[in-house]
């Protein structure tokens, strides 16, 4: 079986993967790095969003192999090394942004991607680059409003 | 899913000689090949991806067309070519989610030809030239039906070449689950004419509106094509819409793409 190497989180991991092994279960079935979650397997539901070279993608939809030699960020490498929590993480629970959390590593990675390209996006902005990630419990007001108050844009939260 | 070898060439050439193999397979980004995969609807022996040939990757402007590599993904589109085609730009901004246009390539969805992709639309709408490992193809002869082209086997799209026009705009009507186009339309007028793409609606897969053309060369307005639709039979019916539904979409998309052409 193939060995990679992929940075992941900053770090050096290599892993023995088949060739159809998903990105998603070498992170989480041989890395044991469980923070990405799986909720369809097919593409639509987001909950295994990921960082492949900075840009966001779906974990369950690339191969393992077609990872090695890539830099990838999981959600197990969002908070500050002391655990403490970033902006974003900080404002999805200020803002009730999760309920059950299954689909928040997912949420947290896509809207992590978006700030990086948009700093201060729109409502519109934030819920168009969410297309791709489904909540099943909370709607989506209070992870919307979490966008927003971790771009600054308080006052647009309040507004509504 | 099955397993299957797999290959990473980093040029064209070591590619062409992976795809001689038996049972091989290109790998654009892969997201719609690996979900036919899972459901074992492919089973390729090999895998070449395509992701490491840095020479089928990149946007540029070459006489007065946008050449896109084959292997450049939906996201690259989107930001790098804005500034030379905006309609083909932002067509590529609209494809699924974030994360798939990370990964998708214009190559992939092409070769794919999904009847309700958009890509087929741009590059039938903007008269493109398809060019691959061993030929060129022009898009009017480039699709051969439903998830069917002039590809032979073996055979890679290496890049595109998409002739820019005065103004242009694509208007989907998103299917909301799959956000594929249950309808959508490309229209570009370039000096010479107008033309009418159309994806989403056809079991024939993309085609060519000619009676709106028509109309609209001669006078491209709204009004030139009001109360024109294409004919309901041969139109996909299905539980998202009729075929007579789709093609009074075809009518009012094509409207709105000529009032957005820009």
């Amino acid at each position: 079986m193939p060995n990679i190497t992929m940075t992941i989180n900053g770090r050096d991991m290599s892993a023995e993967v088949e060739n159809r092994t998903l990105l998603s279960s070498a992170l989480r079935e041989t890395l044991n790095l469980t923070g990405t979650h799986v909720g369809c397997d097919t593409s639509q539901c987001g909950a295994c969003v990921v960082h492949v070279n900075g840009k966001p993608v779906k974990s369950c939809t690339m191969f393992a192999v077609e990872a090695a030699g890539a830099t990838v960020d999981t959600i197990e490498g969002q908070a500050h090394s002391d655990g403490s929590l970033t902006v974003l993480q900080q404002a999805f629970q200020d803002h009730h942004g999760l309920q059950c959390g299954f689909c928040t590593p997912g949420m947290i990675m896509s809207a992590a991607a978006l700030l990086k390209e948009n700093p201060t996006p729109s409502e519109a902005e934030i819920r168009d680059y969410l297309e791709g990630n489904i909540c099943r419990c909370t709607g989506y007001q209070g992870i919307v409003n979490a966008i927003l108050a971790a771009s600054g844009q308080t006052a647009a939260i309040a507004a509504e | 899913m099955h397993n299957f070898d797999f290959v990473r060439p980093s040029t064209l050439a070591e590619a062409t000689a992976a795809m001689q193999a038996e049972g091989a397979q290109a790998l654009g980004g892969g997201q719609t090949l690996m979900p036919v995969m899972k459901q074992r609807l492919a089973a390729p022996d090999t895998l070449v991806s395509l992701a490491g040939i840095a020479e089928m990757i990149g946007v540029c402007e070459k006489d007065g067309a946008l050449v896109i590599g084959g292997a450049t993904t939906h996201a690259q589109v989107a930001s790098d070519a804005a500034s030379m085609y905006p309609a083909l730009a932002a067509l590529a901004g609209m494809i699924g989610d974030p994360a798939v246009r990370s990964r998708g390539t214009v190559g992939g969805s092409l070769a794919n030809n999904d009847p309700a992709a958009c890509y087929p639309a741009g590059a039938l709408g903007s008269g493109a030239t398809i060019t691959t490992n061993t030929r060129e193809i022009s898009s009017d002869n480039f699709s051969t039906g439903m998830f069917d082209t002039a590809l032979e086997e073996g055979e890679i799209i290496t890049s595109v070449a998409f002739p820019i026009p005065e103004k242009a705009s694509y208007q989907k009507f998103e299917q909301p689950a799959s956000r594929f186009a249950l309808v959508g339309v490309y229209v570009a007028k370039f000096a010479d004419g107008v033309r009418v793409a159309v994806t989403g609606a056809s079991e024939g897969g993309v085609f060519r509106w000619s009676a709106a053309e028509a109309a609209l060369s001669g006078n491209f307005s709204a009004e030139a094509i009001e109360g024109l639709s294409p004919e309901a039979s041969g139109m996909i019916t299905d539980l998202h819409g009729s075929g007579a539904y789709r093609a009074h979409l075809i009518g009012i998309l094509t409207k709105r793409a000529v009032a957005a052409a820009h």
